[in-house]
């Protein structure tokens, strides 16, 4: 194996990732590992990769740092004018087309894949996926990041429609743990973000809260504490 | 009858000394001057109606139309110079579609109105554009339900249960009052819009007229369209027997 290049402490920031958003019976669950490199350095094993563009609207990010974190700024402004304008709070649909706009138009700059989810009381729980080129596609579960690849069979095989709100975290915990098993560039902690007509309810679990997989050991004491 | 500028009325970036612009008053005249136009809004829907007054018996029978659509969900009806109804008309579509490619929603039909008349009022702020000399009536479904909205040549714009422009305002307007708009159906509201118009139209000064009407509401599947050539004849009928009737009375009364 070649010996790590000098380059790892100026290479742009990615977050290799598994982002999940799923819609469950009463709105819907979005789900991030933690892990952000700068090649292979881990540059932030705690990062919060679910970001929120409206008090009821959230976003999964994937891909460049920067340019998501810019593009969920530049989306957050818009819709906080576009709420003052419109007199109520935007839908998730209005915030998923602008950030395909944005993802859109700006498609050779850009490198991010994000998943816009959240609930409205007109279309209740919507997921959408934005990949790279800029698409945006309405789906009852969304992922991705590189860790999303190993998830495609088991998402496939194991989604149900109208999960209550704790199979449906489950559920999402679940992937992002196979995933983190998995894909080297996935790590560290899973956040959750629940959205619903009630509100928002952030989770984090971490370490012995993460489901065991074929051949993972368990985590066991800690040695650093006596 | 008309109040005289003396010379503060040559331009629209001119204020009188009483803090009126000449010329958008000016530009509202046009308004007055031409056919009536007639917008309520009835408990499922919203119907406009246009007194089209034809000039001349060549003029081809539905041609010059005066209510146009401007999305799915809205239309607009226009009074006072033709052209310039026409270049609103296709500032609100281009708002509407413009709208819908960026967010992905219809338009709300209270933006709709934000927009055209921000539109209208910024050409009367340059001195090398004139006022729009054209009032446009906006009937639309969204969301908050059905929604009528007036814009003038001055800009402004507000939400009304039942406007009229034109010649026959102001009769149409007692006329509009004395409705019970909340208990009405649309098809009700046809019926009554025709009526209206047949009423206000003054047979000695004007010759023909053609009725426009169109609606939108929950019988049209809240998209906006011209009332179905059936109602349409219905409506003219009741409107024309409605007339004859009062005619006939006025006539004996004058005996």
């Amino acid at each position: 194996m070649e010996p790590m290049a000098g380059g790892w402490m100026s290479a742009a920031h990615s977050m290799g990732t598994t982002i999940l958003a799923v819609e469950y019976d009463e709105g819907v669950i979005l789900g991030a590992d933690s892990r952000t490199t700068t090649g292979v350095y881990v540059a932030n094993r705690a990062s919060d990769k679910i970001t929120q563009l409206t008090d009821n609207v959230y976003i999964c990010r994937s891909g460049s740092a920067a340019d998501t974190q810019v593009v969920s700024d530049y989306v957050r402004y818009f819709l906080n004018q576009h709420t003052i304008q419109l007199g109520k709070e935007a839908t998730v649909k209005t915030a998923a087309n602008l950030v395909k706009e944005l993802a859109y138009q700006n498609k050779s700059f850009l490198q991010a894949g994000m998943i816009v989810a959240g609930w409205d009381k007109y279309d209740g729980g919507s997921v959408y996926g934005i990949p790279l080129g800029g698409t945006l596609l309405r789906l009852p579960f969304s992922s991705g990041g590189s860790g999303s690849s190993y998830l495609y069979g088991f998402l496939d095989q194991a989604w149900r429609p109208n999960m209550s709100k704790d199979e449906a975290e489950r559920f999402v915990v679940k992937s992002i743990a196979l995933a983190i098993a998995r894909d080297g560039a996935s790590g560290g902690v899973v956040r959750t973000v629940t959205v619903n007509a009630h509100g928002v309810e952030r989770n984090f679990f971490a370490g012995d809260k993460l489901p065991l997989f074929h051949e993972e050991i368990s985590p066991g004491r800690n040695p650093l504490l006596a | 009858m008309s109040s005289i500028g003396t010379g503060y009325d040559l331009s629209v970036t001119t204020f009188s000394p009483d803090g009126r612009v000449f010329q958008i008053e000016y530009a509202t005249k046009a308004v007055d001057n031409s056919g009536t136009v007639v917008g309520i809004k009835c408990k499922d829907g919203v119907v406009l109606g246009v007194e089209k007054l034809i000039p001349s018996k060549m003029l081809l029978e539905g041609s010059n139309r005066r209510i146009h659509a401007v999305h799915k969900h809205a239309g607009m009806a226009v009074a006072g110079l033709a052209a310039d109804g026409r270049q609103i008309v296709a500032r609100a579509r281009s708002e509407a579609s413009q709208y819908l490619s960026f967010y992905g929603e219809d338009i709300p039909i209270k933006e709709l109105c934000d927009r055209v008349a921000r539109y209208v009022h910024l050409c009367t702020l340059y001195w090398w554009l004139r006022p729009f000399g054209s009032a446009t009536i906006l009937g639309g479904y969204d969301r908050d339900g059905p929604q009528l909205y007036m814009i003038e040549p001055s800009g402004v714009a507000y939400r009304y249960f039942g406007a009229a422009i034109g010649k026959g305002r102001q009769a149409a307007k007692t006329a509009i009052e004395k409705l019970k708009l909340s208990e009405m159906t649309c098809r009700e509201g046809i019926l009554a819009v025709a009526k209206i118009i047949y009423e206000v139209h003054d047979e000695a000064k004007d010759k023909a007229f053609e009725l426009e009407l169109s609606w939108v509401c929950d019988e049209s599947n809240k998209q906006h369209q011209r009332v179905p050539a059936d109602l349409l004849e219905e409506a003219k009928a009741a409107a024309k027997a409605a007339k004859d009737a009062l005619d006939e009375d006025e006539g004996m009364d004058a005996d």
